[in-house]
């Protein structure tokens, strides 16, 4: 029904009660590309911090003889064979058409400035 | 004072498959009219879900086995998360914790062992071109390219210099190009390179470490070799200067420039990226199996240096045998190993006649061969009719020799071997001429 | 004489192949009630602009080929978070407002091949992010039976649609609980499918490891059949099962559950949980073993716990899952998302930022094993496992004020079996307040059969599928 991972999961640990603070709100809305008021800040400082003891209930629980689950399916190997999909490419036009900002066949945004977020070579 | 450069490079290849990797859009993307080849998938529409190609699965296995590593036999992809407009999803699939290839190796020519940490699977972004719009600075996004199949092979820090680095990479290019996933040209971006330096410096003090750095932005080997020269003296400069040695928050990266010749400080952030890696819950994991890798293992070519040296056995020159290898010259080398055995046919002739371009693998081979070879007319009886009767139609040039002027000696050469249809043995012809002329 | 409204789907087609009526006539008819009664509940987004056109072609068809399609002719209504061509699809949320889909979901591109109309999309919870559709950016959906309260969520829409009987049946997906509970607080039928039974592909995402389409209908029967149509391989979801789809209407009509081992989980009998609730669940036990099913008390892990996995589980995925919404391609900027979506994004990240995901994800995924492990051992034995979907009836309207929890702590008791993957069937088993009750009967992955039959079982013997006079409660 799952797939071992490598490692075991932590153990049981003390329930310990954690603070979220505003800073680290702001952290994590960085990292998820959203921009919040300051009330908002404050608000899900106070929430995060409540959701965060009820999650660590869980430390009550021994996990140190599973491994955990991903996957419920049990499905391994699943794949498709190397050939092109016509039913699916959408033709220019579709794939333009719900973007607010497009020029000549291209999605427009702002200009991008950090270049060392990509893999990708301009 | 001892410095040790340790460069490591990472390896992008771009697969030549038919279609993407989680998709059916078609993989061949370059110079295609922007956005005319993507679909729910690799456009990131809301709703749509990844299916692995399995070619490209079995081409990133090919890589790893070509590069002497252990296949794991449980693997999966993970999410690699960041926000950036040509990453559809707002996260990459690739793979985390469970590649699907490790621990392998590359030998350089000298013997030297590069140990090769992994070659995983991953998709490619979409493509981004900054331009001008009504007087606003924008960014323009083509997502043809985005699911295009990538491998990624990370090697070790084994390489201490710009030389070896060089020839780490053209040695993964041939790989490359002679298992068939890709034909690795760089112009296109179906190869990229991104070094990874820092240097170790011994001296009376003890021995310590220059911060990390990773080289973006390099599309050829020989900027590879600029780049990572230029950063070395830099990054000696800079210890000489700070003393600041590495730690684990201080890797940077710079971007090369290939006209000043420089690396340049790219915008750092503050806090080192988080990923937030966690496993792809739409795709179900891998296990793969002995019997699996070696039917992949099977299906293998030989090696350009396995080539090399079986061709060395046969007694070809190592100049000759690694031409026909680069060139990728099948037949001439499949001619080769086949007229092994033949007695009227040395090897090491052959390759060499072939290289020089004087013997088309193509044409009847042993005809060809014997004309090419054959030990030409040493009958010095009849070759000095010839050189004489050409001799008397040129009497001043006879007077010339004999005067001094060695060098119309060729003349008489020449013109022997034109009478003789080519058939005359250069050697004793001239020895013939030479005799003559001086008596 | 029942009214066209009331008509089941084998009604619905007795009524085409013996012409009392056409299906334009069906689908005018369901256009004028949710004329008349969506501006007071709110079920419907957005109306099919062709339904009517379908619909005659529709009846082109019946006359030249009779019925040869599973669902031909049945008026659905589909949640708001199925890509559907032609008609706009929005998961409730501002940031979708007017996206009309690029390409059609792999779940309502097989209804449409069985032959089914869509009447119009339905609210739900923003992005599925609730248990009361009160978190949809377009005002929450009003419960047919009393129009202050909540239909629960987040297919509360799809519930609401059926109880308030706008169309012959309806299409929801469950992540935990969102099929069940609304189909428990509206008092009608909901199945959720094992995981991976039907395709994911084109229903906007929301936990990946958990998301089940699945049907909400009047009768078991119904569901039985609409889920069977929607359920298969698909080649474009990786997670769906190769397994064969068994016929299950075929299983149905059960005249007792003689040989059935049915484990009532005691946990699910909440200690703060209202008295005439917990009847309702003994009596749904007792009608069990009157039919014959042997009835035992079954222990499972405190369903506390399964909020804590569900938690982080779910959101973690969530923000992962919401990060292609970034208005370059479709869609408004990302300001535009609720402030539920937003606290929710917000928590995934955190959990699986770096330094918080062995502590958080890996130890709830780790957590999520035991319960996997729990049922496994529960089902050598047990055919079913039976609880309540829901701690209590319908809440008002406002309850999820400032409950940044509200939607966990409601779905207490689907969680557990949503994580698992496991099938569930959710019938009507009572009334409390006038509200109605549901039950929930849960089988191993892969027994919908199973779980379909004693759930019609029960159904024929108990009178509690009921329908709302919404003249009167509206």
């Amino acid at each position: 029904m799952y797939l071992p991972s490598t490692e075991n999961p932590a153990k049981i640990g003390f329930v310990h009660k954690v603070t979220v603070t505003p800073d680290d709100v702001k952290k994590i809305a960085k990292l998820a590309n959203l921009k919040l008021q300051k009330d908002e800040v404050d608000l899900f400082a106070g929430q995060f911090t409540e959701t965060v003891d009820m999650i660590n209930r869980l430390n009550e629980i021994n996990t140190s003889d599973v491994p955990a689950t991903y996957q419920v399916t049990g499905l391994t190997n699943i794949s498709r064979d190397d050939v092109i999909d016509l039913t699916r490419i959408l033709p220019q036009e579709v794939a333009l058409r719900e973007a607010k900002l497009t020029s000549h066949g291209f999605f427009v945004v702002p200009r991008v400035i950090d270049t060392d977020e990509t893999e990708s070579v301009i | 004072m001892n410095i040790t450069p340790l460069i490591g490079l990472e390896v992008h290849v771009e697969l030549e498959t038919k279609s993407k990797m989680f998709c059916g859009c078609p993989a061949d993307h370059f110079g295609k009219v922007p956005n005319t080849q993507t679909c729910p998938v690799c456009l990131g529409l809301p709703g749509a879900l990844p299916v692995p190609n399995k070619k490209a699965l079995e081409s990133c296995l090919k890589i790893g086995l070509a590069l002497n590593c252990s296949i794991n036999r449980l693997s999966k992809f993970d999410r690699k998360q960041y926000f950036y407009p040509d990453l559809a999803k707002g996260y990459q699939i690739s793979q985390y914790d469970q590649p699907f290839c490790s621990e392998g190796f590359l030998n350089l020519d000298s013997g030297k062992k590069i140990g090769i940490e992994r070659v995983h699977q991953e998709e490619d972004t979409g493509k981004l071109q900054h331009t001008v719009l009504n007087g606003e600075k924008v960014t323009l996004v083509d997502f043809n390219r985005s699911g295009v199949p990538l491998v990624e092979i990370v090697s070790k820090p084994d390489m201490s210099s710009s030389a070896e680095a060089k020839e780490y990479l053209k040695k993964v290019h041939e790989i490359i190009r002679a298992i068939g996933v890709s034909s690795a040209d760089m112009e296109k971006g179906q190869m990229r390179l991104e070094p990874t330096v820092n240097v170790c410096i011994e001296n009376e003090a003890g021995i310590r470490y220059t911060p990390l750095v990773e080289i973006k932005n390099i599309n050829s080997f020989n900027f590879a070799v600029q780049a990572i020269e230029f950063e070395i003296k830099r990054q000696v400069e800079d210890f000489e200067k700070t003393g600041v040695e590495k730690s684990s928050t201080n890797k940077t990266t710079r971007g090369y420039d290939s006209v000043k010749k420089v690396t340049f400080l790219q915008r750092t952030k503050e806090e080192a990226k988080d990923y937030r890696y966690f496993p792809e819950p739409d795709i179900p994991p891998f296990i793969i199996e002995e019997d699996f890798v070696e039917k992949i293992g099977k299906e293998l070519p030989l090696l350009p240096d396995q080539e090399i040296s079986s061709l060395k056995n046969l007694g070809v020159e190592r100049k000759d045998a690694k031409i026909l290898v680069s060139t990728q010259n099948q037949v001439a080398i499949q001619i080769i190993h086949d007229y092994s055995d033949d007695d009227r046919i040395e090897s090491k002739k052959l390759a060499s006649l072939i290289v020089n371009g004087k013997l088309d693998p193509a044409e009847h081979v042993l005809v060809r061969y014997q004309e090419l070879t054959k030990v030409g007319n040493t009958d010095r009886g009849e070759l000095e009719k010839v050189i004489q009767g050409i001799m008397l139609a040129n009497p001043v040039l006879v007077a010339d020799f004999k005067g001094g002027k060695i060098a119309v000696a060729g003349f008489f050469v020449g013109q022997a071997m034109k009478e003789t249809k080519g058939t005359a043995d250069p050697k004793t012809l001239s020895e013939v001429v030479l005799d003559l002329l001086n008596k | 004489m029942k009214q066209l409204h009331e008509l089941t789907i084998k009604e619905v087609h007795e009524g085409y192949r013996s012409k009392s009526f056409s299906c334009v006539d069906l689908v005018k008819h369901f256009l004028s009630r949710i004329e008349k009664y969506n501006p007071k509940l709110n079920v419907f987004l957005a109306l099919n602009p062709n339904a009517i056109a379908q619909a005659a072609a529709i009846d082109k068809e019946i006359a030249e080929k009779g019925i040869d399609r599973e669902l031909l002719g049945i008026p659905m209504a589909i949640k708001d978070n199925f890509l559907t061509i032609g008609i706009s699809t929005t998961a409730s949320s501002h940031i979708l407002e007017g996206y009309m889909p690029q390409y059609e979901s792999s779940v309502t591109s097989k209804l449409l091949a069985a032959g089914a109309i869509f009447l119009g999309k339905t609210n739900m919870d923003s992005f599925a992010h609730g248990s009361s559709t009160e978190t949809s950016d377009f005002g929450p959906t009003h419960n047919p039976w009393n129009p202050d309260k909540l239909p629960g969520g987040s297919s509360g829409g799809s519930a609401a649609a059926v109880s308030a009987q706008l169309a012959t049946a309806a299409l929801g997906s469950e992540t935990a609980g969102s099929i069940r509970q609304p189909a428990a607080w509206c008092g009608v039928t909901g199945f959720k499918p094992t995981y991976g039974r039907a395709g994911r592909y084109g229903c906007i995402a929301m936990a990946s490891s958990t998301d089940s389409p699945g049907p909400i209908a009047k009768t078991v029967a119904d569901a039985a059949l609409v889920a069977k149509v929607i359920s298969g391989q698909d080649p474009f979801d990786a997670t769906t099962s190769p397994a064969p789809v068994e016929n299950y209407p075929t299983f149905l009509n059960n005249k007792d559950l003689k040989g059935v081992k049915i484990g009532m989980v005691k946990e699910y009998l909440l200690t703060d949980m209202r008295d005439d609730v917990k009847k309702l669940i003994l009596d749904a036990a007792e009608k069990f073993r009157s039919l014959g099913a042997i009835v035992e008390e079954v222990s499972l892990m405190d369903p506390k716990y399964a909020i804590g996995v569900y938690t982080v589980v779910q959101r973690s995925e969530v923000s992962s899952n919401l990060a292609r919404f970034d208005g370059i391609r479709f869609g408004h900027t990302r300001d535009s998302f609720c402030e539920e979506t937003k606290r929710r994004i917000m928590l995934g990240t955190y959990t699986l930022s770096s330094g918080y995901y062995d502590a958080y994800y890996k130890k709830a995924q780790a957590v999520r094993t035991k319960m996997i492990d729990q049922f496994a051992e529960i089902f050598k034995t047990y055919d079913a496992v039976i609880g309540a979907v829901s701690p209590g009836p319908a809440l008002s309207l406002g309850a999820t004020k400032n409950q940044p929890m509200f939607g966990e702590m409601e779905d207490i008791l689907v969680e557990q079996s949503s994580v698992a993957g496991l099938t569930s069937a959710g019938v009507p088993c009572g009334f409390v307040d006038g509200l109605p009750i549901g039950l929930q009967i849960t089988c191993d992955q892969f027994q919908e059969s199973k779980a379909l039959m004693i759930a019609d079982c029960y159904q024929r013997n108990t009178d509690f599928q009921q329908f709302p006079d919404i003249d009167k409660t509206l």
